[in-house]
């Protein structure tokens, strides 16, 4: 690479060799440093720091925010501390509504991936791309698409109850639930996109070795497909735990205020609970699950195949 | 397909298949079909009707928020595309250098932090910036968009970049092009159609952004996604369906034509 690079410079040397290419990067560093990087710096500072009165946050040191997150004090005996329920309680929501969302859009997402990985290879290209348009259309417009269609006069219980399955309308929206339902429908294509590609590098010849040896079609599928797209899975699940565990939209839509998910207690702190720092100790909480999450994954790609380069 | 064995066969996984097919495109086409009611429900079908068009178009907040989404979409993508290339040629067209590493965690930041997160940091910078400089203008949104959209339009001029033969590049080095030269009739020509797709990909990922732009606006600043997002919790009649298949028909637009142009060079 390095010999097919214009010198800019012909009598430069490496020292300034570098500084052009950061020239090149630094305006877009720059834009990136002021809103992405440098903010998320401050909540972190934030985080250790006390309440304003009006929203905001007063110039003090605090461990208050990280110690709200998971404890309360008592109001009137402020010696007396314990859980905060509320707060675990979203915890134990979004860790277990994203576990749960991964598996759906797993189990569903692999046999859509095999589906389109199977067929003559001039189709695939057309149902690759109906898995893609989704994925690509407004998040926002494909949770209303699910709130319209679950609500108590919306289609699926009008249908059901013009097949007498049900006798009144099943109040699905605003719950666990349509949270779930929402969450594994907007988040599917990030399943099903990284299987395809893992199952598209498929050796079949594998696959025929392992009927030839007089296996099972689910011990070929178990100990053979399995363990060949495994990359695909990790990579899938890890693509849809990340964004599920970071929802913000879909829950507030399809859960209502009861329901909350991480990431609108976190809005909420910033809004009417006006308690800023701890809002930052949330936030930073949410960023270290991510990077748990990823640091993970990279591990396991690591150890897998150090090869597996996109 | 004869009955004969297939390896590729797996009993069962074709129908689950196409019944994801059905529920990933039954909601959409539910909400499009009822945008078209001549009724207000969503889910008696009462007749076929333009009205929630002709209401939607009519709706002066929907005409303002859509202008304004329009454009912060087209200046965001614009600006963070220009950022893009500069960046991409610093990061492909080089040896590796110290310092890659963390321009690439940079880049891409905005995709992994989760959006609320970003948008709450941008909510108190920019609530102190506005009480100390007191400028309370769109350039706080033009700036969180800018900034998510660049990893969007870096990864496919980046992507571009790669494929291209640099050797076409020497030989104009060669022929005694200045490193500009080689840029501006080689290289530039040549990553068009990245440069195209990236600001395409930026323009439909600053037009769905709702949570950053939630949290950054000020007063009156509403786009179209954090306008249908506060008009969600209210009684909904089919003139959001209405906006909102118009807004998907826009956003397929340039999903396809994000598609088409990547795709050419195959």
């Amino acid at each position: 690479m390095a010999a097919q690079t214009p010198d800019p410079a012909p009598e430069g040397e490496p020292q300034e060799r570098h500084g052009w290419k950061w020239a090149l990067n630094a305006p877009a560093l720059a834009v990136l440093i002021l809103a992405a990087s440098g903010p998320l710096i401050i909540v972190a500072v934030y985080s250790f720091l006390s309440p304003g009165n009006m929203g905001g946050v007063a110039w003090d040191f605090s461990l208050d925010g990280w110690f709200k997150v998971f404890w309360t004090r008592d109001i009137f005996d402020p010696e007396n501390v314990s859980w905060n329920w509320g707060n675990l309680t979203v915890f134990w929501r979004t860790v277990w509504l994203s576990i749960q969302t991964t598996v759906i859009c797993a189990v569903l997402g692999f046999p859509t991936a095999w589906f389109i990985a199977t067929r003559p290879p001039h189709r695939r290209a057309l149902w690759l791309f109906l898995i893609t348009i989704p994925f690509w259309t407004n998040l926002l417009i494909r949770t209303f698409a699910i709130q319209e269609l679950i609500r108590g006069t919306g289609l699926l219980n009008t249908v059901m109850m013009g097949l007498g399955i049900v006798n009144e309308p099943v109040q699905m929206l605003y719950s666990d639930f349509a949270i779930l339902l929402g969450m594994a429908y907007v988040f599917l294509p990030l399943m099903v996109l990284p299987l395809y590609a893992a199952m598209d590098k498929l050796d079949f010849r594998l696959v025929e070795a392992g009927y030839d040896l007089y296996a099972s079609r689910f011990r070929v599928l178990w100990h053979v497909i399995l363990p060949l797209v495994k990359p695909g899975f990790v990579a899938g699940s890890i693509l849809v735990f990340i964004p599920s565990i970071g929802a913000y939209v879909t829950p507030r839509v399809l859960g209502g205020g009861r329901t909350m998910m991480l990431g609108n207690l976190i809005g909420l702190q910033f809004g009417q609970g006006r308690n800023w720092p701890l809002g930052a100790a949330l936030s930073m909480l949410l960023l270290i699950i991510v990077m748990i999450a990823l640091i993970a994954y990279l591990r396991t790609v690591n150890r897998d195949d150090g090869g597996r380069r996109g | 397909m004869a009955k004969s064995f297939s390896v590729r066969r797996l009993p069962g996984f074709g129908a689950i298949a196409l019944a994801t097919f059905v529920m990933l495109y039954l909601p959409i086409v539910v909400l499009v079909v009822f945008s078209f009611n001549a009724g207000s429900s969503q889910s008696q079908w009462e007749g076929f009707s333009l009205q929630w068009y002709a209401a939607a178009f009519a709706n002066q907040q929907v005409q303002e928020v859509s202008i304004r989404s329009l454009w912060l979409a087209a200046v965001a993508a614009g600006v963070a595309t220009a950022l893009a290339v500069p960046a991409a040629l610093g990061t492909t067209r080089v040896s590796r250098f110290p310092g890659q590493t963390m321009i690439y965690a940079l880049i891409n930041q905005p995709l992994m932090v989760p959006e609320i997160v970003t948008g709450i940091a941008l909510l108190i910078v920019v609530a102190w910036l506005k009480v100390h400089t007191g400028y309370t203008g769109m350039g706080y949104l033009v700036l969180a968009h800018t900034a998510f959209c660049i990893p969007f339009a870096y990864l496919p001029i980046r992507a571009r970049l790669e494929t291209l033969d640099a050797t076409l590049e020497s030989a104009a080095s060669d022929l005694y092009a200045s490193p500009f030269q080689a840029f501006r009739f080689i290289t530039l020509p040549l990553l068009v159609p990245g440069i195209a797709a990236g600001f395409m990909l930026s323009f439909v990922i600053s037009l769905d952004t709702v949570v950053i732009t939630e949290f950054v606006k000020s007063a009156g600043q509403d786009t179209l996604p954090t306008y249908m997002l506060g008009q969600l919790r209210r009684i909904i009649t089919p003139e959001m369906n209405a906006i909102a298949t118009l807004f998907l028909a826009l956003s397929l637009i340039f999903v396809t034509a994000f598609f088409l142009i990547t795709r050419k060079r195959g």
